[in-house]
């Protein structure tokens, strides 16, 4: 009996991000706010985005979750700052293809160069625990719409 | 303890590799497994059988109508109903408390009346009572827990007054385990001129149920947590109380006359029954009643309950261990264990081949009141041994270094 493809799933980085979340906190001055919750599993984030000119300036989250949910938003938080809205939606997509399993083909960004979320790509052989992975960033597009309307 | 080893064989699917390891079913809570003869007896009806009931002359037709009105006789005496007329098929659990709620309950509550609950509630046995209570000006009122995860009865008798119309408590709670005084409760409800309406689901599958010893006024549980298909549950209701309840879906089967401008309706059980019924769900049900009776319920109960004893005896050796719920309790554990998620922990676990669920247990109230955000838990039924506890056991062990080292 042992946990053969566990370390798929676990690795490193992700317990990393999980034990030390990068921007967990609360954004000071004007933000935009999302609360997300996964009401199949009781995952909850609340992510606060700082959004000027069309670029993210600042994001940081709070909220409880498994170690996947909430190293995804600390992962997600680093790639987004400091990028266009229109890219970091890209960046949503393309993870979104990367939690499916799918080639992630036709975008302009490199998945190895977008801060530690290609660590997050064992989570497609574990299709329960996608909605985890993808949590912060479907909190990340609401809030960027919010933004835009 | 008791052997109930032979039961595995009637179940097909427990016979299979889960990720490379021999499947260890621990979330009958959420659905049980189905033995073959039930299983069977859905094959048999749409192989053999298929056919509208209440309806036709011809032979499958009166063959089909036999299957579905044997199937609610056999409910009948499975929970010792005085009459089929009390017996109602619905959708499951959740559409039976609806009924109540939305019939019921809206014909018989204004501003000012009480409904009281258990904090332990799932969430079918509450929103229908919040959506009642806004539809016609009745407020809730929560019975609180003690420590160790039960109901007191002097809170009952406190909180149960004579504003109180209805008494909305789960039998046993899919999350402590916690078997409710439900006859004593129902007295102090009568006392006070309120009627009980029992969240059977977690109860008839597991126990003895005798809803005219236990006096409830209605009782509602679901097929697919008692060896039987999803989509299919009953609602059991006192004959005089269903009787000046109006439908709360109307269409066809349930109607007696049809005018321009309006209708009569069917007798009971029949008028609660709009539409072409679960006919194959309710001769699933009959299958699975005729497979626990021949089982024995008492053979059932006696094993689950040695079965959690003997994994929270095995459980409370794990150092880090929290577990919800009292001592003398159904046959599930949920549980905490150390600072690692339960979704972590039950993909750990199924990756050993070992099935439990993770989550909220659509309980959020009561996850409140626990200050936890989610919880694992291991549920246990008949077809479920020592065995199975020894491996899930020894995987939350290993599951606790694994992260323990990650982490």
């Amino acid at each position: 009996m042992s946990f053969n493809n566990l370390d798929t799933l676990y690795r490193q980085v992700i317990m990393d991000h999980y034990k030390n979340p990068r921007k967990r906190g609360k954004l000071e001055g004007d933000h935009i706010t999302v609360e997300l919750n996964n009401p199949t599993c009781g995952d909850r984030i609340d992510l606060q985005l700082k959004v000027e000119d069309g670029v993210v300036k600042d994001a940081m989250f709070e909220g409880e979750g498994c170690s996947i949910s909430m190293s995804s938003a600390s992962m997600m938080t680093q790639v987004v700052i400091d990028k266009p809205v229109k890219d970091a939606l890209k960046i949503s997509e393309m993870f979104s293809d990367m939690m499916l399993g799918k080639e992630m083909e036709g975008y302009d960004f490199d998945i190895e160069e977008l801060g530690d979320i290609q660590a997050l790509q064992g989570v497609s052989k574990f299709p329960a625990r996608i909605k985890c992975a993808t949590l912060a960033w479907k909190a990340m597009e609401q809030g960027v719409e919010k933004d835009e309307s | 303890m008791t052997n109930l080893d032979h039961v595995r064989n009637h179940f097909p699917i427990l016979d299979q590799e889960v990720n490379e390891h021999p499947l260890v079913y621990l979330d009958s809570a959420a659905t049980s497994q189905k033995p073959k003869s039930v299983i069977e007896a859905l094959e048999d009806y749409y192989n053999r059988y298929n056919s509208n009931v209440h309806r036709g002359v011809h032979t499958l037709g009166s063959h089909a109508t036999d299957g579905y009105e044997g199937a609610r006789e056999k409910v009948k005496n499975f929970i010792n109903a005085p009459s089929i007329k009390e017996v109602i098929f619905t959708r499951g659990t959740t559409t039976a408390i609806n009924t109540v709620a939305y019939s019921y309950a809206r014909e018989n509550l204004k501003e000012g009346d009480e409904i009281v609950l258990t904090l332990m509630e799932h969430h079918s046995n509450i929103i229908p009572w919040q959506q009642a209570a806004k539809a016609t000006g009745a407020t809730l009122k929560y019975l609180p827990l003690q420590e160790d995860g039960t109901i007191s009865l002097e809170d009952v008798r406190e909180l149960v007054t004579e504003k109180t119309k209805i008494v909305a408590m789960t039998h046993v709670s899919n999350v402590l385990g916690t078997i409710n005084p439900i006859k004593e409760v129902t007295e102090i409800a009568h006392q006070n001129g309120a009627v009980t309406v029992v969240d059977g689901a977690q109860g008839v599958p597991h126990m003895s149920v005798d809803v005219q010893d236990l006096d409830v006024d209605f009782y509602a549980f679901s097929a697919h947590k008692m060896c039987g298909p999803t989509g299919i549950g009953v609602l059991y209701g006192k004959e005089s109380l269903l009787e000046e309840m109006e439908p709360v879906e109307f269409g066809g089967e349930m109607i007696d006359f049809v005018n321009l401008h309006d209708s009569t309706w069917k007798d009971l059980p029949w008028k609660f029954e709009g539409g072409t019924p679960i006919i194959a769900g309710a001769i699933g049900l009959g299958a699975a009643i005729d497979y626990l009776n021949e089982i024995g319920m008492e053979q059932i109960e006696k094993h689950e309950h040695e079965l959690v004893q003997y994994a929270l005896e095995q459980m409370n050796t794990i150092d880090g261990i929290t577990i919800y719920g009292p001592k003398e309790r159904a046959g599930l554990v949920t549980f905490n264990l150390d600072d690692v998620h339960p979704h972590d922990l039950a993909t750990a676990l199924d990756s050993l081949g070992v099935a439990v669920r993770a989550g909220h247990h659509c309980a959020q109230p009561l996850m409140k009141h626990l200050q936890v955000a989610a919880t694992a838990r291991a549920s246990f039924y008949l077809y479920n041994n020592k065995e199975d506890v020894d491996v899930f056991v020894e995987g939350l062990k290993k599951a606790k270094e694994y992260f323990g080292d990650v982490f």
